[in-house]
């Protein structure tokens, strides 16, 4: 427009005078309205919304609960407690965000798992995953600073275990330990230091989320099938096909987390947190939180201090190299059906570590963690680049279209309305 | 979006043709979601409401056998200070036979006190919320020998009613009982 304006589209006077300053309506119509999505998605693709959901539910918990929290370690279990019996709905406020962060990590396993199975990693959305694994330590981060807070003895000697990681750098491990915690053991300003973080870091990962989902929306979503799509006759508008769908998802999601809050509030959790920290007293079984579970029964399962430090964080950091890692030039594993029984079993070898991580560090748990780590490592050092060179896929299917509608109704006759095609994308 | 589709013939009923399912199932959504965020608000909303802790702490008691006469205290209650005083009988007469065309806020001396002797009332000056001089025997006690306000010149008389300032009403007297003849309790 000729004075500055941005030519909008919306019809409503109040809203385009907005518009046409800062085109915040046009943008929701076109990356949330009109976005063509391909329609083939299944349920596994609705995670990736609920995982959204949950973080501003964290957040809003969390702001809340911070209102009556003192990070003080006089103070700081006290707190907790009269959030639960004084705070009008502290009790209902506290369990969500506790609960939460279960589901958070829940929700984030299954996005991951999609992304794996369908080879969501695979060009051209490297950037994407990467960004997601981003968002993935974020999470870890600001979990594990989350369980500090409480000050119960799980809290402590939980940040005590994994703080003293680090001195495992060789030279200076031990002084880094000593920055880490402010002092000579985890103490006050660890936990003064570790609520200002854990109040930041969700705000990071709102940016990182902002940058994944903008990345997705230059790629576009992948979908089962693993092949793009070809035209408008393979995709549909994202409203209100996957607004009404993601509504469903979102249905079942709330029922889960409040079967969870209402009736097992403390089942994910240790009843040790809720004995005050008491640094002269190390509990029998030091566990992480369950979502630790597969990463700590990596750390434990080396021998060596800084073998075990090295490994667990190899763990994660292998899936940021991972689209390259893998060689098939097919996305989906449901045309890649050797390699999915072997991804297959790796997930349930994910379990399995996950399992032995909360048993005590004795014979047979040792050995079965050992062979689980290896399996782990070996899914993706050797495993997916050797099967994409000599495993031969099923043969892809032409067109999304073609595979969901069939042959006949994909090529425009048959007993299907017109209506089920998408509307016809106006920009390219 | 997908064309809105008219009612069939065959559904029954008198739907007019641009009253339709969808119109329903689309007003019964919005109308379970305003209350689904209505029940997800609340209870953040009532998480600042003053906790179970603070309201405990909404009655003090006060022990007023060691106030002599003419003596008054000063106690906390939710926060705010509360003056107790020993009235002497001049002051109380003084309080009795003021005319009540001359006050501000119109209120009898009989009206503001349980028993005579005890007057309580909330020590924060009703115009813009300082804490009047005149609990210690050094204390100005303003043109009224009550309270005086040094923020902005208020003058409370012996009932603690407003005569001369800015203050539009008199020092606010809350709810006590006497629980014995030696305690009252606020609140």
């Amino acid at each position: 427009m000729a004075n500055g304006l941005h030519d909008s589209q919306v019809s409503n006077p109040v809203l385009r005078w907005i518009d046409q300053r800062l085109p915040v309506v046009t943008m929701i119509q076109k990356e949330y309205g009109v976005f063509p999505t391909p329609r083939n998605f299944n349920y596994f693709w609705n995670f990736g919304a609920l995982a959204m959901i949950t973080l501003m539910i964290m957040i809003a918990s969390g702001i809340f609960l911070a209102m009556n929290y003192t990070p003080h370690t006089s103070m700081a279990f006290d707190s907790v407690e009269r959030i639960m019996r004084d705070v009008n709905y502290g009790w209902l406020i506290r369990y969500a965000h506790m609960n939460g962060a279960s589901m958070f990590f829940i929700v984030i396993y299954i996005h991951i798992f999609r992304g794996l199975y369908y080879g969501s990693y695979k060009a051209p959305r490297e950037l994407l995953w990467m960004l997601g694994v981003t968002i993935f330590l974020l999470m870890m981060a600001t979990a594990f600073m989350g369980y500090v807070l409480p000050w119960g003895q799980m809290s402590f000697w939980g940040a005590t275990v994994i703080t003293n990681l680090f001195s495992a750098i060789p030279l200076i491990g031990p002084e880094v330990v000593t920055w880490l915690w402010g002092g000579f053991s985890v103490d006050n300003p660890t936990l003064n230091r570790f609520f200002s973080l854990h109040y930041l870091m969700p705000f990071m990962i709102v940016g990182v989320v902002f940058l994944h989902v903008a990345a997705l929306h230059i790629t576009g979503s992948n979908n089962p099938l693993g092949i793009e799509p070809k035209g408008p006759q393979d995709t549909l508008p994202f409203h209100p096909y996957y607004t009404i769908k993601d509504s469903v998802g979102i249905v079942v999601y709330f029922a889960v987390f409040a079967a969870l809050v209402f009736f097992a509030p403390n089942y994910l959790g240790h009843p040790d947190n809720y004995i005050p920290a008491n640094p002269l007293v190390t509990p029998a079984h030091i566990v992480p939180e369950w979502y630790f579970l597969p990463f700590y029964a990596i750390l434990r399962a080396v021998p060596d201090k800084l073998g075990g430090v090295v490994l667990m964080g190899g763990s994660i950091m292998i899936l940021f190299v991972l689209p390259w890692l893998d060689t098939s030039k097919v996305r989906s594993m449901r045309f890649r059906p050797f390699t999915r029984v072997l991804f297959l079993l790796w997930t349930v070898n994910f379990f399995v570590l996950m399992w032995v991580g909360a048993k005590p560090a004795e014979q047979p748990y040792v050995l079965i963690s050992q062979i689980s780590t290896m399996f782990y490592f070996a899914y993706f050092l050797v495993v997916l680049p050797l099967m994409g060179r000599i495993e031969r896929p099923l043969p892809l299917p032409e067109s999304i279209s073609r595979a969901v509608l069939g042959m006949k109704a994909s090529l425009g006759g048959g007993p299907i309305p017109g209506t089920a095609t998408a509307k016809p994308m106006e920009k390219a | 979006m997908a064309d809105r589709v008219a009612s069939h013939g065959t559904s029954g009923g008198a739907a007019a043709p641009d009253v339709t399912k969808r119109d329903f199932l689309m007003l019964t959504t919005a109308a379970f979601t305003a209350v689904g965020v209505g029940a997800v608000a609340w209870p953040f909303i009532a998480s600042l409401a003053p906790s179970r802790d603070v309201l405990a702490l909404s009655s003090t008691d006060v022990d007023i056998s060691p106030i002599a006469v003419g003596q008054a205290v000063t106690v906390m209650w939710r926060g705010k200070p509360v003056f107790v005083r020993h009235r002497t009988a001049e002051e109380i007469v003084n309080a009795r036979t003021t005319p009540l065309g001359e006050l501000k806020d119109p209120a009898t001396d009989e009206s503001r006190v349980q028993r005579a002797p005890w007057l309580v009332v909330v020590g924060i000056c009703t115009h813009l919320g300082c804490v009047p001089l005149g609990q210690k025997p050094t204390d100005p006690k303003g043109d009224y020998n009550g309270w005086f306000c040094p923020c902005h010149g208020s003058h409370y008389d012996n009932s603690a009613r407003i005569r001369k300032g800015p203050a539009p009403t008199n020092l606010v007297v809350p709810e006590y009982t006497f629980v014995t003849d030696q305690s009252i309790r606020i609140g």
